[in-house]
């Protein structure tokens, strides 16, 4: 899920005069100039058929109506799919509040934990440090369908499969790495002095903290926060183990929808989920300074 | 309290400890009320940390800091009643010039027309004024931390700590800040604790001068009794008088006899150590005279010279005696290569027994 990012080719730098005598080793200059140009063309090409194909083949699905072999493009195009999607009564609408619910809650949970341990983590000199660290790497160690198929177990003795809690604390589990790591880092960058001179002249460590410590380090909090957000937007396996069947989520209505061969939903569908990821994608790279980057996962 | 005035600061036999290693030994201080000290020494003396322990961000491992008679060593740095200046400016990126100066009235519950009001004048009194909605990002160098001095005297503390908070500016604004600090100090009559590399700094800011080596301090005096009487090598280099001789001191009638390696001699009545000794003299204690000349009280050691260079006002020469090179300053021109007696008035030399000086060396 990464945003387009487009690298102008590199133009070929303009050579010196030539004198006849340099004139051979210039030619080969120029020939291997213009070959390496030739091929960076190639390489972005192919990158760009890579990233914009699928999408293209997406937008082209969403659209058409009928389309059936032999035809290599559709037979009828229309609107109808989205329509179908749009109506106020229909699945898509439904599922669509659904994951936007999930995930601002799943931000919310994922916030309440990893600014604590994120501040803690940055600051104060704790035994196991890296252990804590590597705590919140666990869930996305292992194959996530065992880990999932287990946890749906506990869950159902606990009573919250099938409800929004058991899926907000699923994704909220995923999504911790991102928050507790980011939150870290994000304080880490916070320079103490500028604690130290709020407690100098008279600010409690927790009137420094809301005052001083969490503004600056805010930005960095909400780049994790829009992380998390995406995370649990696009979450599939999870939901699917703990959510189904009175959870529908985007993600599980586009499977229903593939599965059922109508790809024109599944299409609507993809196409939905892809603008969040895109707009925030644009929102995170002012947020996530490099000195904060720097410093994820020291 | 029995009616005398306690000292603004009174540290007794402070120590602190990274971890396993000791960095104050036992440094005790007492500053009175309204008084300008600096603490002066090198990088990894102990001086930053001394204040920093004395604000509160460093835990004591021992000893006592007592403010005015109260043992604060237990009391967290809010609640010490001091502000800081820091050599980073320390200032909020998030808040304007308003919102940095005003942060500890907003703290103290003052009401915001007044914290306005007070502002207002504190920076007038820095030459900031009309600056309040600003960010500080905004300013140059010398504007922040003519801001950082705002927010710390906003308060009205007793006592300002000033953290190097001159060594990031350039030369001009630095002596610019320098006379406003210290015309401030006069004006306000708060205690000031300045930690600075810069002997400069501290001999034209302080009225006492504590120099610290190696976690210990090493001498407090005036800046003229450090500067003139330096207590140790160590005191004596720092405060620039790096050139160094061997001599030898013999008692002779009522006072002593100083002789030089190659002979020549003078005599002298002040109270020196006997035997061998280490000369430190700065280089605008020694001049240039005629090699043959004799003068009562002063040494003459013919030499060379091999380097001249006019850092303006006087000129500056390296002379060779032997395989010894000397910097010396004086007010005539003289020709490179030219044989010149390099006179050492005896009276302004520093003397140390010799023994004392060894591994004593680094300034």
């Amino acid at each position: 899920m990464t945003a387009p990012m487009w690298s102008s080719p590199t133009r070929v730098n303009a050579l010196p005069t030539l004198s006849p005598g340099q004139a051979p080793s210039v030619l080969r200059l120029r020939s291997w100039s213009l070959g390496s140009t030739i091929l960076k063309i190639i390489g972005l090409a192919i990158f760009a058929f890579l990233l914009f194909g699928p999408l293209a083949n997406l937008v082209l699905w969403s659209v058409a109506e009928r389309w059936y072999t032999p035809y290599k493009l559709p037979v009828t195009y229309g609107m109808r799919y989205w329509e179908t999607v749009f109506r106020p009564t229909g699945d898509a609408m439904a599922s669509l509040l659904t994951s936007v619910s999930i995930a601002c809650l799943t931000v919310m949970v994922a916030l309440v934990v990893s600014v604590p341990a994120g501040y803690a983590l940055a600051r104060l000199k704790l035994p196991w440090r890296t252990a804590l660290m590597i705590l919140f790497l666990l869930p996305q160690a292992f194959p996530s369908v065992a880990i999932y198929i287990n946890v749906a177990r506990v869950f159902y003795g606990l009573g919250l499969t099938g409800t929004i809690t058991g899926v907000v604390l699923v994704h909220a589990a995923h999504g911790l790495v991102y928050s507790v790591w980011i939150a870290a880092a994000a304080f880490a960058a916070v320079d103490k002095d500028l604690e130290l001179a709020a407690r100098n002249i008279g600010a409690s460590p927790l009137r420094t903290f809301f005052t001083i410590t969490l503004p600056l380090a805010s930005p960095g909090i909400m780049a994790s926060a829009i992380f998390v957000f995406l995370e649990s937007l696009d979450e599939f396996t999870g939901t699917f183990f703990v959510g189904v069947p009175q959870v529908t989520t985007l993600p599980l209505l586009l499977y229903n929808a593939s599965m059922g061969g109508n790809y024109q939903i599944a299409s609507i569908t993809a196409l939905i989920l892809l603008v969040p990821s895109v707009l925030f994608m644009l929102v995170i790279e002012r947020f996530l300074k490099a000195d904060v980057l720097s410093k994820v996962g020291q | 309290m029995d009616g005398t005035v306690l000292p603004a600061i009174d540290v007794d036999h402070l120590q602190v400890s990274y971890g396993s290693q000791q960095v104050l030994h036992g440094v005790s201080l007492s500053i009175a009320s309204g008084e300008f000290v600096a603490i002066l020494g090198s990088s990894g003396c102990g001086k930053t940390t001394l204040l920093r322990t004395i604000a509160g961000f460093q835990k004591a491992s021992g000893g006592s800091i007592r403010l005015s008679g109260r043992d604060v060593v237990n009391v967290p740095p809010e609640k010490r009643g001091m502000a800081m200046m820091f050599q980073s400016y320390a200032l909020w990126p998030h808040m304007t010039v308003l919102g940095n100066v005003g942060y500890g009235l907003r703290l103290r519950g003052v009401p915001r027309e007044e914290i306005r009001a007070r502002v207002a004048s504190v920076l007038k009194m820095l030459n900031l004024s009309g600056l309040e909605n600003r960010k500080v990002t905004a300013l140059s160098g010398g504007q922040r931390q003519r801001v950082a001095l705002g927010r710390a005297l906003a308060i009205e503390p007793q006592i300002l700590l000033l953290d190097e908070p001159l060594s990031n500016l350039d030369a001009k604004v630095r002596i610019q800040l320098r006379s406003e600090i210290k015309s401030l100090q006069n004006q306000l009559g708060f205690t000031a604790l300045h930690v600075t590399h810069d002997r400069e700094e501290a001999m034209t800011m302080a009225d006492r001068i504590v120099v610290m080596e190696a976690g210990r301090i090493a001498q407090v005096g005036t800046p003229k009794e450090v500067y003139d009487q330096p207590a140790s090598p160590f005191v004596a280099s720092f405060m620039g008088a790096e050139n160094t001789i061997s001599l030898d001191v013999t008692p002779a009638g009522s006072g002593v006899q100083i002789r030089a390696d190659d002979g020549s001699m003078a005599s002298c009545i002040d109270s020196v150590p006997i035997g061998a000794v280490t000369a430190y003299f700065r280089d605008d204690v020694a001049s240039l005279e005629d090699p043959a000349a004799r003068i009562d009280g002063s040494i003459i050691l013919p030499g060379r010279i091999t380097q001249r260079t006019y850092p303006g006002g006087y000129y500056r020469y390296v002379v060779a005696i032997g395989d010894r090179h000397f910097s010396v300053t004086d007010d005539r021109y003289h020709e490179l290569d030219r044989p010149v007696g390099l006179r050492l008035p005896v009276a302004s030399l520093h003397l140390f027994p010799t023994e004392q000086t060894k591994g004593g060396l680094h300034a």
